[in-house]
């Protein structure tokens, strides 16, 4: 064994640490090296939703607009498009409107986009032609597929430039029913004839892997003007759809990809768009292997962008704006190495082998305490190694939701009003987050979180019903109010009158994870405060999202995380036409207010501003006082950073931020080296024990040797 | 030969005895609903999009019988019907994920094997070699210490020793990275640890069997004439004990060969080696059937692939053994 | 509000305990059984191993009655060991610690606020300054421990003596005595570890604490039942399959036997841990499906467990169904079956009185075997997720936090020992147990069973 541990170690022993996990050449280069835990299910753009999808299709795919990458509160900004499109609305006679008609005078909202010419797609084998023009690998046979076998081994690539029609013809694909796009439900009812796209798609019956050319089908909704010009025009005024514009569900895919990809055979190789995404960013993925690592390599074609030289007024100070006005990306190549495991990748990150890592929940307390005044910051270890801790409060909230088409805590009643209210101040959610996320959050005020337009800080953005402003802080209020509101509605010390009892609430939740035992004993704890039973009632995922459904809930732990930074992303969760009982949609509460549904409405369609301000103050003051919610707290996302990465500034908007990243090799190797000295000492001593045990047995044998001889 | 072609033939039922088994497993309690919800994700899930993606994947077939198709429909229109039989042409089709299973297979089954193929052939020698040097020993307080050290061994979970390997020799000693995989020489590197601790956690076991079959041919009249004829300690070794174990010896490993290719779940998954122990397991934990049933299924077909292998051997290495009596 | 509570995994435990003990009290009167026994007994080894085996036992069992005072639900040993249970501190401490295992926010007497290691709320309390007393007090509190065992050894070796009617003044030489030795060395360390635990544990976390500051000597008793319940419980759900399965294919041969042989072929024919993993999973989605069945997270996680020993008995079967159904080929031709046939007795009564006792040894030490295996592949299945409920206490959990554990700087090594040292116990003793008890009942067994490869 210990010469097998040897030789495999003397192969590398010259150049580098033992225990890197990977080779010194890569580690000295202008290389990212991160982590994936899950291996993505889709990098389509029509179908991927979800974060760790968007770590790559973040980085392959252009949609025509992005957030800006230093600017606070998060702000649009153009990026394959000229400039971010204002709508223009349309009455049914095709009339223009003005920007302030009443909504349903509104028939049409017309978005039209111009995008930069110049843009090149990433290289591919689908845009290769031979010297007549003609595509070379679009009628291949199941041989020829067969024998290419990946993408690396087609001699050919070709190029092409980034035209209008790509964007439509992706507005198209989110109706394809092979393809699942998550936003089909949404977007079907605001892009016109998108949902008679779909029903007709679905009708038509075509082989799975068939190619279908949807060029050939109408679209009203999506229409393209000239190369470089397209208009989006939605069947009603949605203000908020620009923001989707951000999103690569609107990212350009060359129709050539689909038919590359639709070729009897390539799926059998894993060749298809769900794996090798073409687009037009600043990187292309090289290496796809969802079974160990994916690399991301600069796109030779990429257009000019450059580094924004404007952010917030911090950002000089913390070395943001050094590279301004550099042509991006700064980094050559990422490789994401799957890590389904938290611990190794800590250690590994400890160990300065990947250069960025999450605080995991276990390894919190190792990596991060609180100082005397309360705040984060990095442990004695931590910092001796100059680790960065950045803290970001994200574009999202949990919440506890009571349902209110529930007979006891539902309803307009002043009775459950109260009810409610005096839960929302008993449970104490600051202790939440203290002992079940180590202090990451923020407790929240109503629904909008920190960084969204219309959330205040301070004496004036907090809720009156819950916190009281004392000692230039928020405090809660204390228990005897809520044993007072209690009272008020009708249970006195927690007792039914009805029954004579404590009054019994059930909470329904979804079990497993460890954690959860101690979080229902908890939440037990802070009903018991009042006098009032909770009863934990557990399902599986799959059984709860039907009592949600057909709203038996009664009090259930819920969330949202941010589509795009606008209050009406988290308002719209209150909204009575979303309720998920009567049409299915995000709102898990029911609830169900007139007064708060026309302000939601007149919000909707106002700019930022005071106006809209003065709105948004109405509607939260409404929600705070109905109380459907507990408000639950804002999550905190903690990451760590290694000296040597640059430019890592949080955002939580944003999916491409790859292309801002930098690093510095060299003060990566000389620290790795120095990090991870071998204990070769310890091999000596192995070696000796192993010879030390074979003197026994010698022994042994010479001494039955002789006795034999004898 | 007419023997070969009948386990062939009896490993046909077991094999859709297993399918069965599997489906059984999944269907019972799993609707294809909760697939699709889980497939799906949580936001923006509409009926419709579920219908979809059950149709798609061919789940919004009856599951064993359908009484609307006419004739043999009854039977071939049915989810298990189009799931199962596809396999026994070695077809695994395309996973829940998407994904074309017999490529994933074929990419993982390198891994697995650069772990298992060095894990046997150590496990061997070194088991042999102790194994036989205790046998020499018997009845000294070696054999007894050893004996006492191998129980000890069997009696350690697998997961202490690789919990300690990483902790001490990545961690501490700084020896080789904690987990991961590279393809060709560089793979080195990664496989030392696992290969190691996969080597240390089974020896225990297999250096008491080994003394147990060595003892037992030291014990046989042969052995103790050709002591007797005053053979050197050596010649009676090779040429006698080593040679008669050799049949046990062959068919405890033949038996193992065809599963090295499934690699094992635990050490895979720890050093993070993206082999099909891992898969599997991957497969579980997102509750892809389609994978889950080609591994059942491949496991099964090279367990059958081995019984019949250590029938083979056992022909080979001793010829009186005939196979039709077995 | 005092009243008796059984689980079901109480039951299965318990029943399966009595069944054990009526195997005994009916053999009592068997001379060859009966000095069989002695000579597992006698052996060095196998004397040391059911001594130890007993002690897991009956830890086992007093965690297994339990009663319901005022809601809450507590065994026999929750009682005997309460101060390990109370002494819950805020997080990890290193084993005999006085302070804290991490620097805290500490609010100073002035008002101002620093960081420093927090005294435990239990650890070396009754220490002024533990920094300097803590080494006599640990010998101090020791000493009398050992004395405490010495005179529980003193106490056994007497009545011993006393049933034996030797003289009093000869106490202590069945601790020289060659053929007892080591079962009384074992019965000595049993005595002074007793001793030590009694004396030192109220005031020290002998074993340290854990993350949320359980003490981890109570975590490791607590983890005693689940791996006794999960092997006992599950062996005996095999034997029945094995026994009902195994010897009528030997016996019949013809159909039966090929019918048997399918079955078990196709059994072991599908990986062992995907069976387990796919059984497990389904069990526990339908178990999720009826939560509400069960009210209390004590009998979610106890069904879980019962669960769990089903899947591991209903896949388990295979290897002594295999065994049963060539020994029973083998004796089908012995002469005293033959003769039985003869006489015209009928099949079934050859199976019960012939066939069932001659085969009875290899079901023991083969159930005695896959016991051992049984506790090791919950550490196993625990880390795949499909183990034990993460609220019961168990050395799979144990072991699986035991990684996190080890990535900390420093160290938390002492759940991983504590968890490895209760494991590594009782499984070396079934191991040693079932040698000995091959030795004694059928040598030419021995070494029977293959390496397993799991």
């Amino acid at each position: 064994m210990l010469i097998v541990l040897s030789a495999g170690q003397a192969y590398g022993a010259l150049t580098e640490p033992w225990n890197a996990p990977y080779p010194l050449g890569a580690r000295g280069s202008s290389v990212l090296f991160s982590t994936f835990q899950e291996r993505p299910k889709h990098l389509d753009p029509a179908s991927s939703y979800s974060e760790n999808e968007a770590l790559f299709t973040g980085q392959v795919y252009e949609p025509p607009l992005q957030y800006h990458f230093l600017k606070r509160p998060y702000t649009l900004a153009p990026l394959t498009a000229e400039a971010v499109p204002s709508p223009v609305y349309l009455d049914a006679q095709g009339r223009m409107l003005p920007a302030d008609a009443p909504d349903q005078d509104i028939k049409r909202a017309v978005y039209r986009l111009k995008i930069r010419p110049g843009i090149r797609f990433a290289p591919h084998p689908a845009f290769a032609r031979d010297a007549a023009g003609r595509a070379r690998y679009h009628t291949l046979t199941r041989a020829e597929i067969d024998h290419f076998g990946a993408l690396e081994n087609f001699p050919y690539t070709g190029t092409r430039e980034l035209t209008a029609a790509d964007y439509v013809y992706e507005i198209a694909r989110l109706a394809h029913p092979h393809l699942h796009s998550p936003i089909l439900g949404v977007m079907g009812r605001y892009i016109l004839g998108l949902d008679v796209l779909a029903k007709r798609l679905r009708s038509e019956d075509f082989a799975e892997d068939a190619y279908l050319d949807l060029r050939q089908f109408e679209l009203p909704g999506a229409r393209v003007i000239d190369r470089y010009t397209f208009e989006i025009t939605l069947a009603e005024k949605y203000p908020q759809f620009v923001f989707w514009l951000a999103m690569s569900f609107f990212a350009p895919v060359p129709w050539e990809a689909d038919a590359f990809y639709a070729q009897p055979g390539m799926a059998a190789h894993n060749l298809s768009l769900d794996w090798h995404p073409v687009g037009t960013g600043p990187y292309r993925l090289r290496e796809n292997n969802p079974n160990r690592r994916m690399v991301l390599v600069r796109n030779p074609d990429f257009h000019d962008e450059r580094y924004p030289s404007e952010g917030e007024a911090s950002d000089a100070a913390r070395g943001f704006l050094k590279r301004a006005g550099a042509r991006l990306p700064f980094i050559d190549e990422v490789d994401f190495m799957l890590e389904r495991e938290e611990i190794p990748e800590w250690n590994k990150f400890l160990q300065g082998y990947y250069d960025s890592s999450g605080v995991a929940p276990d390894g919190f307390d190792q990596a991060i305490r609180f100082n005397v005044d309360g705040q984060p910051e990095l442990t004695p270890v931590m910092a001796a190694r100059h680790i960065v801790l950045n803290v970001a409060t994200q574009p999202s909230i949990s919440y506890l939701g009571f349902n209110m088409l529930d007979s006891v805590v539902g309803g307009e009643s002043a009775r459950a009003r109260l009810l409610r209210q005096a839960i929302a101040v008993a449970v104490d959610i600051e202790e939440m987050i203290s002992i079940f996320g180590n202090g990451r959050g923020v407790p929240a005020q109503g629904p909008l979180p920190p960084g969204i337009f219309g959330h205040r800080e301070g004496a004036a953005g907090i809720n009156p019903v819950v916190y009281e402003w004392k000692d230039g802080r928020a405090q809660r209020r204390p228990l005897t109010q809520a044993q007072a509101l209690l009272r008020e509605a009708g249970y006195p010390a927690g007792v039914d009158p009805t029954t004579g009892h404590p009054l019994v609430l059930y909470f329904d939740a979804t079990t497993t994870g460890p954690d959860m035992k101690s979080l229902f004993n908890w939440y037990r704890k802070q009903f018991a405060k009042l006098g009032i039973e909770l009863v934990i009632r557990t399902t599986d995922y799959n059984r709860f999202q039907d009592k949600m459904k057909k709203g038996q809930a009664q009090i259930f732990s819920w969330g949202w995380n941010a589509d795009y930074p606008d209050p009406e992303n988290f308002l719209f969760l209150l909204y009575g036409p979303h309720s998920k009982v009567s049409t299915d949609g995000e709102n898990a509460t029911n609830y169900a207010n007139p007064a708060f549904d026309a302000l939601f409405r007149q919000m909707r369609s106002l700019p930022d501003g005071a106006v809209r301000q003065a709105v948004i103050d109405r509607l939260l003051t409404l929600v705070r006082y109905d109380c459907p919610w507990i408000w639950g707290f804002h999550p905190q996302a903690y990451s760590l950073q290694h000296a040597w990465v640059g430019n890592a500034k949080p955002n939580t908007m944003a999916r491409n931020g790859l292309k801002y990243r930098s690093i510095d090799p060299t003060l990566r190797v000389a620290q790795q080296r120095e990090w991870n000295q071998p204990v070769t000492r310890v091999l000596l001593w192995a070696g000796g024990f192993a010879v030390a045990g074979l003197i026994p047995a010698l022994v042994g044998q010479y001494r039955r040797r002789r006795a034999t001889a004898l | 030969m007419t023997y070969l072609i009948r386990r062939i033939l009896y490993a046909v039922p077991i094999l859709l005895g297993v399918n069965v088994i599997t489906f059984v497993l999944f269907f019972v309690v799993n609707s294809p609903d909760n697939m699709a919800r889980m497939h799906l994700g949580q936001r923006y899930v509409t009926e419709q999009a579920i219908e979809n993606w059950k149709h798609v994947h061919g789940y919004d077939l009856p599951r064993l019988w359908n009484p609307e198709a006419a004739g043999t429909g009854h039977v071939t229109r049915t989810i298990f019907y189009q799931n199962s039989v596809r396999l026994f042409m070695l077809d695994f089709g395309r996973s829940d994920g998407g994904r074309d299973i017999g490529f994933d297979i074929r990419q993982r089954m390198v891994p697995s094997l650069s772990i298992a193929v060095p894990v046997l052939i150590i496990e061997l020698f070194l088991s042999v070699a102790f194994g036989l040097a205790v046998a020499l020993l018997r009845g000294s307080y070696l054999d007894r210490w050893i004996t006492l050290l191998c129980v000890a061994g069997m009696s350690i979970s697998s997961l202490f020793f690789i919990i300690a390997g990483q902790y001490l020799v990545a961690r501490v000693w700084r020896l080789a990275p904690i987990s991961g995989y590279a393809g060709g020489l560089e793979s080195v590197k990664f496989l030392v640890l696992p290969v190691f601790v996969q080597v240390i956690s089974g020896l225990g076991a297999n250096v008491r069997w080994n003394r147990t079959v060595f003892l037992e041919e030291v014990s046989r009249d042969y052995v103790r004439t050709a002591w007797a004829k005053g053979l050197t300690e050596s010649g009676v070794l090779s040429r006698h004990i080593l040679r008669n174990a050799l049949l046990p010896l062959l068919t405890t490993i033949v038996v193992t060969l065809p599963g090295l290719f499934l690699g094992s779940l635990i050490t895979e998954s720890f050093f993070a080696i993206p082999g099909l122990g891992s898969y599997t397991i991957d497969a579980i934990q997102s509750q892809d059937f389609a994978i889950v049933r080609a591994m059942v299924f491949l496991g099964s077909l090279l367990y059958i692939v081995g019984l019949m292998l250590t029938d083979i051997s056992y022909a080979w290495a001793d010829p009186r053994v005939r196979l039709a009596e077995t | 509000m005092v009243k008796p509570v059984l689980l079901p995994t109480d039951v299965a435990f318990l029943s399966s305990l009595l069944l054990v003990g009526l195997y005994f009290w009916a053999v009592r009167r068997d001379l060859l059984m009966r000095e069989r026994w002695r000579t597992v007994l006698a052996t060095p080894t196998g004397g040391a191993a059911a001594l130890i085996l007993c002690l897991y036992v009956a830890v086992a069992g007093l965690d297994c009655l339990r009663v319901e005072i005022n809601g809450e639900t507590k065994s026999l040993l929750d009682y005997l060991v309460s101060p390990l249970r109370e002494h819950v501190e805020t997080t990890y401490s290193a084993p005999f610690a006085a302070y804290g295992y991490a620097r805290e926010v500490i609010p100073g007497a002035s008002g101002a606020a620093r960081q420093d290691y927090p005294r435990l709320r239990y650890g070396a309390r009754h220490l002024a300054q533990p920094s300097r007393q803590m080494h006599a007090d640990v010998l101090r509190r020791g000493m009398a421990g050992a004395g405490l065992g010495l005179l529980f050894l003193g106490g056994l070796l007497a009545l011993v003596n006393r049933l034996r009617g030797r003289p009093l003044a000869g106490m202590f030489t069945p601790l020289t005595e060659s053929t007892w030795r080591l079962q009384w060395l074992t019965a000595a360390s049993i005595c002074l570890a007793l001793g030590w635990v009694i004396c030192l544990a109220p005031y020290y976390h002998v074993l340290g604490t854990d993350k949320v500051g359980n003490d981890v000597l109570y975590l490791t008793l607590k983890s005693i039942r689940t791996g006794l319940v999960l092997g006992v419980v599950s062996s005996f759900i095999t034997l029945p399959l094995a026994v009902i399965f195994g010897i009528p294919a030997g016996y019949f041969g013809g159909w039966i036997d090929d019918l048997v042989q399918y079955l078990y072929t196709t059994f072991s024919s599908v990986p062992g841990v995907l069976l387990i993993a796919s059984a497990a999973l389904s069990l526990d989605l339908l178990l999720q499906q009826h939560a509400s069945a069960f009210p209390s997270l004590l009998a979610r996680a106890d069904m879980k467990l019962l669960a769990l020993c089903l899947v591991l008995g209903l896949t388990g079967w295979t290897g002594l169904c295999r065994l049963l159904r060539a020994d029973v080929m083998k004796l089908r031709v012995a002469e005293f079956v033959t003769a039985a046939r003869a006489l015209g007795t009928p099949p079934l009564k050859i199976l019960l009185q012939h066939l069932l006792p001659n085969t009875f040894h290899l079901i023991l030490i083969t159930t005695v075997l896959d016991f051992s295996g049984l506790v090791l592949a919950e550490a196993v299945l625990t880390y795949v997720d499909i183990g034990v409920d993460p609220s019961m206490e168990s050395w799979g959990n144990m072991i699986n936090g035991a990684r996190l554990e080890l990535a900390r700087e420093p160290a938390v090594w002492w759940s991983l020992l504590a968890a490895f040292c209760g494991m590594l116990g009782l499984v070396l003793a079934a191991n040693l147990f079932a040698d000995a008890m091959r030795d004694a009942f059928d040598p030419k067994l021995r070494g029977a069973t293959s390496p397993s490869s799991s």
